[in-house]
């Protein structure tokens, strides 16, 4: 009786608000330097400090920033804007797909907010701690989502207001922490599963789709075919076996 | 230190287009049962999608490949990959990548 109640509560800790927020600090240098070159980026092509702030707390996704940043600058149409960063963030739909099976034991209302703060960060975090279960705590999944949103909206604010005197990010390497981070997810998610053999073939139709698309479409285009097609494959050579 | 009507507009709607595939998928897929085949071809979704993103982060820019000598995220990669597989530590390579870059920008 009394070990039930240890484990009980072992599997509580495990699923807190507070473990998801630690589960989160990984990523958090990640987001800060993304963040803040997000910000110094708005910045340079003239958002004020508000309107980077703004974006963070309503769009709150990192690609889309900076193309917004950029098409700003280039003076590009609302409507244009507007639909590019729709296409970019349409993989979110496939993050979302792949993390719903975790969430049966919501409600609607839940979900939604869950979602709300899906990033490709959390989303890497959250699979892999759900790689040995069949769903998610709600507490542990808003711990981790919500740390991320806080961190992020901190980040892009220090970058736009520290901005005016950071000319060139890119001389610390900051603009390699999407990459770093996408690297560290990617293996850690392989090392999750124990299906190598499948995985570094899926890896490999996927840079090599996203490379040969890419060279007649844009890029986050060429990353959603490349994703569907990679992960199509996958389950073919399943089914072969 | 103010918004301005058209760029509050982008904002807007940049705002509705990131929240809906975000969130649709989770609400609906969620109630349903999702069948076998289906579960499988989501489970290749992650490395699918890390893979492409990174493919076109490291080959490409501006729709064509990035000359192999001028590509420093190229070789940046390849002592971040191996901090991963050897210490499985997200913070680790993050930094390793980061340093990594920052010292080849330096040097070459």
């Amino acid at each position: 009786m009394q070990q039930e109640n240890v484990q009980l509560r072992m599997e509580r800790n495990e699923d807190s608000f507070l473990q998801g927020v630690k589960d989160c600090v990984p990523t958090l240098l990640g987001y800060l330097s993304i963040g803040f070159a997000a910000g110094v980026v708005g910045h340079t092509s003239g958002l004020s400090v508000l309107e980077v702030t703004l974006m963070s707390v309503l769009i709150y996704a990192g690609s889309a920033q900076f193309i917004i940043a950029g098409m700003v600058a280039a003076q590009g149409s609302i409507a244009a804007i507007i639909f590019t960063v729709f296409i970019v963030n349409l993989r979110h739909l496939l993050l979302s797909a792949a993390v719903s099976p975790y969430f049966r034991h919501l409600t609607a209302f839940k979900t939604m907010i869950i979602g709300s703060l899906l990033t490709d960060e959390t989303f890497g975090v959250a699979i892999n701690k759900a790689a040995n279960t069949r769903a998610l705590s709600e507490s542990w999944m808003n711990g981790l989502n919500v740390t991320a949103y806080l961190n992020w909206i901190l980040a892009t604010m220090a970058g736009a207001f520290l901005g005016q005197w950071i000319t060139n990010p890119e001389k610390f390497g900051l603009d390699f922490a999407l990459s770093a981070m996408f690297i560290g997810l990617l293996v850690l998610q392989m090392i999750g599963r124990k299906k190598l053999a499948r995985d570094l073939v899926v890896i490999l139709c996927a840079v090599g789709i996203v490379v040969g698309v890419g060279m007649v479409t844009s890029g986050s285009v060429a990353v959603i075919i490349a994703t569907v097609s990679a992960a199509t494959i996958g389950v073919l050579i399943e089914r072969w076996k | 230190m103010e918004i301005r009507w058209e760029i509050f507009a982008v904002i807007l709607g940049a705002s509705i287009v990131t929240f809906l595939p975000r969130v649709l998928p989770l609400m609906v897929l969620s109630r349903l049962q999702i069948p076998d085949w289906a579960m499988r071809w989501l489970s290749y979704i992650p490395v699918a999608v890390m893979a492409a993103l990174l493919g076109n982060e490291l080959l490409m820019t501006d729709g064509k490949l990035t000359s192999l000598k001028d590509n420093i995220e190229l070789f940046a990669a390849l002592p971040t990959f191996l901090v991963a597989i050897f210490t499985r530590s997200l913070l680790g390579t993050i930094v390793v990548g980061v340093v990594s870059v920052m010292l080849l920008r330096a040097f070459l």
